[in-house]
């Protein structure tokens, strides 16, 4: 856990990208900007020259595994591994084992976060009893616990039954939550390997097609517009599914959406190797799907970048294709790929990625004290960012516990230099702190 | 050459040597020794996760007609899950100095995985419903050698198209040859993306038989019933199989193939596949010389 500290003063950091400003940081907050300020008694004096200043990230979709797969990753090592990407604040996956499907369990997980340290872990409940789809499970006492759960999602398992689904949508309107649907038709996806189209054909894996995601994020986009709740889709990843959502969101459908920054650089031709680091679930698509979730974000469609987070050990890797884990690590490399896929292509400004990794996700996961202006009295979460520091990712040097980067042996344009939480850095010159 | 996982990877000229070094080692089998000495100290291993005795047999009958020692690596009982014990075994082999490993496998791309976990040759000899290249070789051969040519030739390919390893190497092995292929098919059984693939499709059996010189039938298993592929297997035979009156509407000189092991009835009829013009036996012997000839040239014999 990081020692709290004095304070810390910042030169020459550019808030959002624009002008050199020297930000301090004081009891956990932003105590002041402006050009030139002076080193209070005791303060550390960080060296920011060309560096970026963008708010906490804030990750509304993390896989940190504890409890049950601990081998993968526990929340210690998962929160470290958020810091060291630029972020003060994850949401946790409710798929873990035990399922965080009651009060208890993410009570447990939001403890375990608390004494970590390195940035604040909200748990996601899951909306149904053991993610089995059958009966929700006491989305109420979740909320009401000490973790005050507003995101409840069977991540990993689409909530299929669409009369449970309305229900849900419904019950969490009672203390503002959001259903995070992972959105799979299970019948049009039994047995599937890859993107369904030419690749997946060629090599002979059994297809995942598109109109699987497309047809439930239609059917739950009309559903939370008939009860008027809130509507969160997990990592979108087709043409179809942007087309949907822009759609819903036209005709006053309360519903936001999430892309995850392999779904914004890679594509299903990475297949043909049968490398099984690039088994995700959904999966990679098309050159042409990349490209239209490229301009969803850009457009505002998709509101936000979550990273999907998905540990696993080597051997849930090192195997043929049809018998590995799916899911890959994301939190380290995540704001360079943004970088790379967004601002290089000039798609997005760095205040509008302020906005889809930090405001954003802030709002609809309903994080307090994350995801805020930097401005004097806010509390300080702040990450400072290299864009010109490329770097050629490798992960067995991450803070992860687990090594399954797609992005192994690609050279990512930038590094995260520094993460504050509250003042106190869990991250200085590019290591943990 | 150091590795034969796919049809797609073979140009003309190595398609071509394959076929004619098999020509060459085809008059071994009718010698009564029947044996070269052309891998003598080579070791290699049939390494079968799915039974098949037909292949098996048939690879380790050319093995050791090359004097190879061959090693039937039993990759069944394990208790570990699959995936964990294909990367055990590939180091066991590894350690034990197999300079090519026959690799059988219920998953598409077990045989490339396996390849960058050995140092030997990885013949893929069937890997789910992705590639089994030598099958492909030898309906190659055997269509040369009945009908003189492959240049210009028609075959189509009947059948459950979609899971069927045989027919994606045909089309990649086929087309490089210079034959023109038709897959004939439901529309439920043809891959999503077959209008991307080098060849004609159709949906019309009888409207293909009269133009085709090669008719390649494909195993049709029942279960694809129960998975709504397809409403019932009388519907199939009647749309899809092949009885005597199809085989009169071919042309006098076309061929009646068949990958084995046939189940009689549902898409191929006994009197068809009993006919003279059936090649089911003389793919079974074709597919012996064939093998000895990929073994030769990936192993480099002298
Ligand atoms: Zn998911």
């Amino acid at each position: 856990m990081p020692e709290s500290t004095g304070p810390h003063l910042i030169r020459g950091a550019r808030p959002l990208g624009g002008d050199p400003v020297d930000l301090l940081f004081a009891d956990g907050r932003i105590a002041a900007i402006g050009p030139d300020l002076e080193a209070p008694e005791g303060a550390q004096v960080v060296d920011a020259t060309g560096l970026i200043a963008l708010p906490g990230l804030v990750d509304l979709h993390t896989h940190l595994r504890e409890p049950g797969r601990e081998d993968a990753e526990t929340v210690a090592s998962g929160s470290r591994s958020a810091a060291m990407g630029g972020y003060t604040s994850v949401h946790a996956m409710a798929n873990t084992e035990p399922v965080a499907d009651t009060a208890g369990v993410v009570e447990q997980v939001w403890r375990l976060g608390r004494e970590a340290g390195y940035c604040d872990v909200r748990p996601v409940g899951a909306v149904t009893v053991g993610l089995a789809g059958q009966q929700l499970a006491e989305i109420g006492a979740m909320a009401d616990s000490a973790a005050r759960v507003r995101v409840f999602s069977d991540d990993g398992i689409c909530v299929w039954d669409a009369l449970l689904m309305r229900r849900a949508l419904e019950y969490v309107k009672a203390f503002d939550g959001v259903i995070a649907q992972h959105a799979q038709e299970p019948r049009l996806t039994e047995g599937a390997q890859m993107n369904e189209g030419c690749v997946s054909d060629r090599l002979g894996l059994p297809g995942w097609p598109a109109v699987a995601e497309e047809a439930i994020i239609a059917r739950d986009c009309l559903l939370a517009q008939h009860v008027g709740s809130r509507l969160h889709v997990c990592h979108v990843s087709t043409k179809g599914s942007v087309d949907i959502i822009r759609w819903a969101k036209e005709r006053g459908c309360d519903v936001t959406a999430e892309v995850t920054p392999h779904h914004l650089l890679l594509t299903d031709e990475l297949v043909e190797s049968y490398d099984p680091i690039y088994k995700v679930n959904p999966p990679l698509r098309t050159a042409e799907d990349v490209q239209a979730l490229r301009e969803g974000l850009a457009d505002g469609t998709i509101d936000i970048v979550a990273t999907d987070h998905a540990p696993h050990p080597k051997e849930a890797k090192e195997t043929e294709w049809s018998t590995a884990a799916m899911g890959m690590v994301g939190l380290e490399t995540a704001l360079a790929v943004v970088q790379q896929t967004m601002v290089d292509t000039g798609l997005l400004t760095w205040a509008q990625v302020a906005d889809r990794m930090s405001t954003a996700p802030a709002r609809i996961g309903r994080v307090g004290g994350h995801g805020r202006e930097l401005a004097v009295g806010e509390p300080a979460n702040v990450v400072l960012y290299d864009p010109e520091a490329p770097v050629g990712v490798d992960g067995e040097a991450m803070a992860t516990k687990s090594s399954n980067t797609p992005f192994r042996g690609l050279t990512l344009p930038g590094q995260v230099r520094a993460t504050f939480l509250r003042g106190a850095p869990t991250v200085l010159e590019g290591k943990i702190n | 050459m150091r590795h034969l996982l796919s049809t797609g990877d073979l140009s003309r000229d190595e398609a071509t040597l394959i076929l004619d070094t098999a020509a060459e080692l085809a008059q071994v089998g009718d010698r009564s020794v029947k044996k070269l000495p052309t891998l003598r100290g080579r070791t290699v291993v049939n390494l079968f996760y799915e039974d098949s005795t037909r292949t098996r047999t048939s690879f380790e009958l050319a093995a050791k007609r090359l004097s190879a020692d061959v090693i039937n690596f039993s990759a069944k009982g394990s208790s570990v899950s699959k995936g964990e014990s294909l990367k055990d075994t590939a180091l066991t082999l590894q350690a034990m100095g197999a300079d090519a490993v026959v690799i059988r496998h219920s998953a598409s791309g077990a045989a490339h995985r396996l390849a960058n976990w050995v140092d030997g040759s990885v013949l893929n000899a069937g890997d789910g419903t992705h590639e089994h290249p030598t099958q492909a070789l030898l309906d190659a051969y055997t269509m040369r050698d009945r009908l003189g040519r492959l240049e210009g030739l028609r075959v189509a390919v009947v059948g459950d198209i979609l899971h069927s390893r045989v027919a994606r190497s045909n089309v990649l092995l086929l087309t490089t040859l210079g034959a023109h292929v038709t897959l004939v098919a439901p529309p439920t059984l043809l891959p999503v993306s077959v209008n991307t693939w080098p060849c004609e499709v159709s949906y019309d059996l009888d409207e293909v038989l009269p133009k085709s010189d090669v008719v390649m039938m494909l195993r049709v298993q029942a279960e694809r019933m129960r998975d709504s592929f397809f409403p019932s297997v009388r519907e199939y035979s009647r749309n899809y199989g092949l009885d005597g009156e199809r085989l009169g509407r071919m042309p006098a000189e076309a061929i009646v193939m068949h990958p084995g092991p046939m189940v009689r009835g549902m898409e191929i009829s006994a009197e068809v596949a009993d006919s003279p013009r059936c090649t089911v036996t003389e793919q079974v012997a074709n597919g012996v010389s064939l093998r000895m000839a990929v073994l030769y040239l990936l192993l480099g014999g002298s």
